[in-house]
């Protein structure tokens, strides 16, 4: 018999085959966002340490429709991170209290606890809710 | 009640007939409890003797028969022709070589099964004469759900990121590895670290959760390798921090 294995190549494509591989993709490109965001915000603090006219240019460059359009890009982006990933720690993190496995929506249901907390406590600072 | 007929669109690959593989079409009457390997018997048995594949206990129990079935890696004995449509198309299991029409090629799997030293590794062994080694309901249940695989290699076929990098250990292997790591008759971490921390072992993983999904055992490998990851970067920062706590694992 004839001993000659044959190897399917994988296609470039292979992530658009089914839709988890897509969810998957979508889930990773999120990161560059969150990049994105990260390197705003360093732009943002170095043109604060050149002094108020620049940090005002930098605020109205923010505010410009393109500004705008990319901050919405980035909050879209950064709840589909947020979701994404606070959907998956339950498989990273199991708790255990004694001899019961702690739910998973519970941990979930946590994290999303944490981000409203952190959220409200930033607003406050930010002065946008007294 | 009319019988029911469905064509199923089988890959056959025969080395010394076809140069690469090729869809190859049967109408097979099926019953309504058949399942997809009933389908494939009757091929065997009443239309093409040539049509090779594996299979042994029909009841998911030796994971031998996983076949792609409509793009789904899944065991052929558990996948009711009720539940699919009239129109099916069985291929090998993806990311590994075909050997002839549905088997693969095992040798790589089994390979990483075995560098993954899974068997239990105690610190002293227990005399014999000390009796069994004592396990509490509460320990076996911290690992018993990830030492439910069956070695049907579902979770290989689906990950691409083994079908993009065959130096993989890929989900089954390192869900064993977890399974025994987290076994309390066991302290054999230390020894599997080398394959299991490598950059070919967890850090591979970039968590696409395909291989908890199709996982017939419901296994969930994707969480033993995340799992993996955390008690590898705490063992990274306690050899760091703390050497003389290197013993200790």
């Amino acid at each position: 018999m004839t001993h000659q294995p044959y190897v399917r190549p994988m296609p470039a494509s292979w992530w658009m085959r089914q839709g988890r591989y897509m969810r998957y993709m979508i889930r990773e490109v999120t990161c560059l966002f969150i990049g994105l965001h990260a390197f705003v915000l360093l732009i943002g603090t170095y043109r604060l340490s050149q002094g108020r006219e620049a940090f005002e240019a930098f605020l109205t460059a923010l505010w410009s429709p393109a500004g705008q359009l990319m901050s919405t890009a980035i909050l879209v982006m950064a709840v589909i991170h947020s979701v994404t990933w606070f959907n998956l720690t339950p498989k990273a993190m199991p708790v255990w209290i004694g001899d019961k496995q702690v739910p998973d929506w519970v941990i979930v249901a946590a994290h999303y606890g944490g981000w409203a907390v952190v959220s409200i406590v930033v607003l406050i600072l930010a002065g946008r809710l007294s | 009640m009319s019988e029911r007929k469905i064509t199923l669109e089988v890959l056959r690959y025969r080395p010394e007939i076809e140069s690469e593989p090729v869809f190859q079409s049967y109408r097979v009457p099926c019953q309504e409890e058949w399942v997809v390997l009933d389908a494939l018997n009757y091929i065997k048995d009443n239309l093409d003797r040539t049509l090779s594949y594996r299979w042994s206990c029909h009841m998911a129990v030796c994971g031998s028969c996983s076949v792609v079935i409509n793009d789904n890696p899944m065991l052929s004995c558990k996948a009711f022709l009720r539940d699919l449509p009239d129109h099916i198309r069985v291929e090998p299991l993806h990311n590994f070589p075909i050997e002839r029409d549905l088997m693969v090629e095992l040798d790589d799997f089994m390979a990483k099964l075995k560098s993954v030293k899974p068997y239990l590794i105690p610190k002293q062994p227990v005399a014999e004469e000390d009796g069994t080694y004592r396990q509490s309901s509460m320990q076996l249940k911290k690992y018993k759900p990830f030492a439910m695989c069956i070695n049907c290699m579902a979770c290989y076929a689906v990950c691409p990121q083994y079908g993009l990098n065959e130096g993989f250990v890929g989900p089954a292997a390192m869900a064993l590895a977890h399974r025994y790591n987290t076994d309390s008759r066991d302290q054999g971490r230390r020894a599997r670290e080398d394959v299991v921390a490598s950059n070919d072992g967890i850090w591979e993983c970039t968590f696409v959760g395909a291989c908890s999904d199709v996982c017939p055992k419901n296994v969930d490998p994707a969480a033993a390798i995340q799992q993996t990851k955390i008690a590898s970067t705490v063992d990274y920062f306690t050899d760091l921090l703390m050497p003389g706590k290197k013993a200790n694992r």
